[in-house]
Formats: C-alpha cells, sequence, structure tokens
C-alpha cells in the first residue's frame, strides 16, 4: 500500500516536471537564432514569458524547422515561387511583372495584419486584392494551397524579425474587438480561447500538449493534414471544437481576433512556415 | 505525366578521406497509389515513383523500390563513407517512364 502511495506521488511529481514548455533553443540552419522566449508585451496580462508553439512540440517534430531541408513546408515554399513567376489573369501579369522579387517583402509579414484605408487587412486581402485589381485574375480560395503557399513565401522573408503588430490608432477597435472574441466562451462546451491558451498552456487536452496560442508561426504545415494551415482554419477547428458554430474563413470577425491573437505573440521571432504536429 | 516533380538533394560539399557523411534527398511527387477513385468513380491510375538509386563514381551505393503504400514527397536520408573525391549521381524513375537526376559533387580534403 505504501509502495502503491509513493509510486502515485512520483508519477504526479513528474507529470507537473512534464508541463510547460521545453528549454530546448531553435536556431534554423545552424545559423538563424529564433526568439521562442521573451518577455509578454505590456497589454497582456495573463502572462509574463511568451513562449513560441515550437516549445510545446516533441523532439521530433522541433527537429523537422531546424533544418529547412527536412521542412516540409519549404515544397510549398517552392511552389510558391513559381506561381510568382507565373502569368495569369486577363492583364498578362505576374506577381514578378510589379515586384521584383519575395526579397521585396522582408518585414511585412511580421507587422500584419494592419489597418489600411479603414479596413483591417490580412495577407490573404492584400494578394487577392492585388490580383483582382492589378492581374484580373481569379481570387484565391483563402486556405487553398496556392494562398497559403504564397503567404508562406512573403512570411519566409520575415523570418526571425520579432511580430510587431500596431494595436492602437486606427487598430484600436478591431483589436478590441478581437480580445472581446478571445476571452468569450463558445460552444457547448463554453470555452474561450484563453481557458486552453492562457490558463492552460503547457497541460495536457487529451493527447495534445497545449500551447500558448500564438501565430508567429503560420501558416504553419500540420504533419495530421500533410499541407499548410492558414491562421483561420485553426481558429475555425478551435471553435468547431468547443462544438459552437463557427464564424467563416475570412470574415470580419476571424479578422479581428487575427489581430488580436497576433498582438499577443509581439516579440516572438516570425517562424513561418514552422511545423507543428 | 506528373506535375510538379522536383528532385533536391542535400551533401555536405567537403568530408575527410573515410569520413561517413549523411545524404539527405527528396523529391516532390504525389505519389498517387492507384487504388483510389474519382469523384465519378472511376479509378485514378497509379503515378508513383518506383525506384530510387544513388551511385558515387559509379558504384552503387543505395537502390531502393518503391511501393504504391508510400506517400507523397519521398524522402530518404543514409549513410554514406567518402573514400575519394568525386561525384554523387541520384536517379529517381517515374511510372511515366520520366527519369530525373541531380549530380552533387563531395571534395575530400
Amino acid at each position: 500500500m505504501r509502495v502503491a502511495i509513493v509510486a502515485t506521488i512520483v508519477c504526479f511529481v513528474s507529470s507537473l516536471v512534464l508541463a510547460g514548455p521545453d528549454d530546448d533553443n531553435l536556431t534554423i540552419n545552424g545559423e538563424l537564432e529564433m526568439i521562442t522566449e521573451t518577455v509578454a508585451p505590456t497589454h497582456l496580462e495573463g502572462f509574463d514569458v511568451i513562449y513560441s508553439g515550437w516549445r510545446f512540440r516533441t523532439d521530433e517534430t522541433q527537429s523537422l524547422q531546424i533544418d529547412d531541408f527536412d521542412n516540409p513546408a519549404m515544397i510549398f515554399v517552392d511552389k510558391a515561387i513559381d506561381l510568382f513567376n507565373t502569368v495569369d489573369g486577363t492583364e498578362g501579369k505576374a506577381c514578378v511583372s510589379c515586384h521584383e522579387g519575395p526579397e521585396q517583402f522582408v518585414g511585412l509579414s511580421a507587422s500584419m495584419p494592419k489597418v489600411i484605408d479603414g479596413k483591417l487587412t490580412v495577407m490573404e486581402d492584400l494578394i487577392n486584392s492585388h490580383r483582382a485589381e492589378v492581374m484580373g485574375a481569379e481570387a484565391w480560395k483563402w486556405s487553398g494551397e496556392d494562398m497559403q503557399s504564397m503567404i508562406a513565401l512573403i512570411g519566409l522573408q520575415s523570418r526571425g524579425m520579432p511580430v510587431n503588430v500596431a494595436i492602437d490608432g486606427e487598430a484600436a477597435p478591431f483589436w478590441e474587438q478581437g480580445k472581446e472574441m478571445y476571452y468569450t466562451r463558445y460552444g457547448q462546451l463554453e470555452l474561450s480561447c484563453a481557458n486552453c491558451h492562457e490558463q492552460n498552456y503547457g497541460n495536457m487536452i487529451r493527447a495534445d500538449h497545449l500551447s500558448q496560442g500564438h501565430t508567429n508561426g503560420f501558416p504553419t504545415y500540420r504533419l495530421k493534414q500533410a499541407k499548410l494551415i492558414s491562421r483561420h482554419n485553426r481558429f475555425r477547428g478551435c471553435i468547431r471544437d468547443t462544438r459552437a458554430e463557427t464564424f467563416a474563413e475570412g470574415s470580419d470577425e476571424f479578422r479581428a481576433l487575427e489581430l488580436y491573437v497576433a498582438s499577443r505573440s509581439n516579440g516572438l521571432s516570425v517562424e513561418t512556415p514552422a511545423v507543428r504536429q | 505525366m506528373a506535375k510538379g516533380v522536383k528532385p533536391r538533394v542535400k551533401v555536405p560539399k567537403s568530408a575527410s578521406a573515410g569520413e561517413i557523411i549523411t545524404i539527405k534527398t527528396l523529391i516532390s511527387h504525389q505519389m498517387e497509389s492507384g487504388q483510389r477513385k474519382d469523384k465519378e468513380g472511376n479509378v485514378i491510375p497509379r503515378s508513383i515513383i518506383h525506384r530510387f538509386t544513388c551511385e558515387f563514381n559509379g558504384q552503387s551505393i543505395i537502390d531502393i523500390i518503391l511501393a504504391p503504400a508510400i506517400s507523397t514527397n519521398p524522402y530518404f536520408q543514409f549513410e554514406a563513407v567518402v573514400p575519394e573525391t568525386g561525384e554523387f549521381k541520384f536517379t529517381w524513375y517515374d511510372d511515366d517512364g520520366s527519369v530525373y537526376e541531380e549530380i552533387k559533387s563531395i571534395s575530400v580534403i
């Protein structure tokens, strides 16, 4: 009996030790050092330190992001380079007709979403509006392979730079809307984003190790879906899992939530394209 | 004809004689198994990479037969001993008859 009690205590203590992020450092291709842990932005009251989702993954998943050759998302980045140079639409133009190359977009993804002409704008909006207005091409599907590959290519240009989205000025009302959503309980299970990603990060939700839910690695290559996953796809999945009617990808609600969630990552390195479970 | 096929290989540029090096290879390929059906119920024809080989200065290092259950973008990582300066030649054989080749040289210092 006493042995059983001791064993129980040992199990309990070791499970406590397992909780939380690990202590690994992320250096990509042996040269690019990433910030996976930093002081939380001042607007964030929930915690003092923010951790990249990379720190919550298993060693095997982590290793896929350490070398670009092993990162399956890079196949999609390669495809996006081809798309960048491919003429599409009625105007006979490709991205490269106006933009010298993807390198031109250094830092862009780190500051998105942002308010442009009074409208909260995310990367998908920028790409589709350029396709429609400049190229005369059909809009890409929000979570489609072409769209997310292109966003990964553009995001890769900012890799290693700290996330730095503006939350004041014109962005303030959208940010407030997003914050309201983050702390609102949805669905039959009555769960808010904060219930898992703020109050219970580091704990297990069945077989999954809960992270703080940062978006600094999106679009991410998810092993279980074997493709790039958009931010809105992930939001939809989370809200669906609370057994709620979800918002649509590309809805104004998800744009606002995207801004708020991105602001929670301010200070972490952009990891796009990251690899997750 | 399989689309979007692109071989990728990672080999160190130099090594010391007799050193064991790690080689990583990846080819983007749909690897359609031939077991699936489209919306109309027609079988989608099989289209896979069925063989992969690696040679060093003409000597075979690895020769792999691939089967339909292997998932998209097959990745192989293996080790090789480098006795002298030379060339690694990688070859992938596609069901449609295409052959994709990649050559990487390595110098022994």
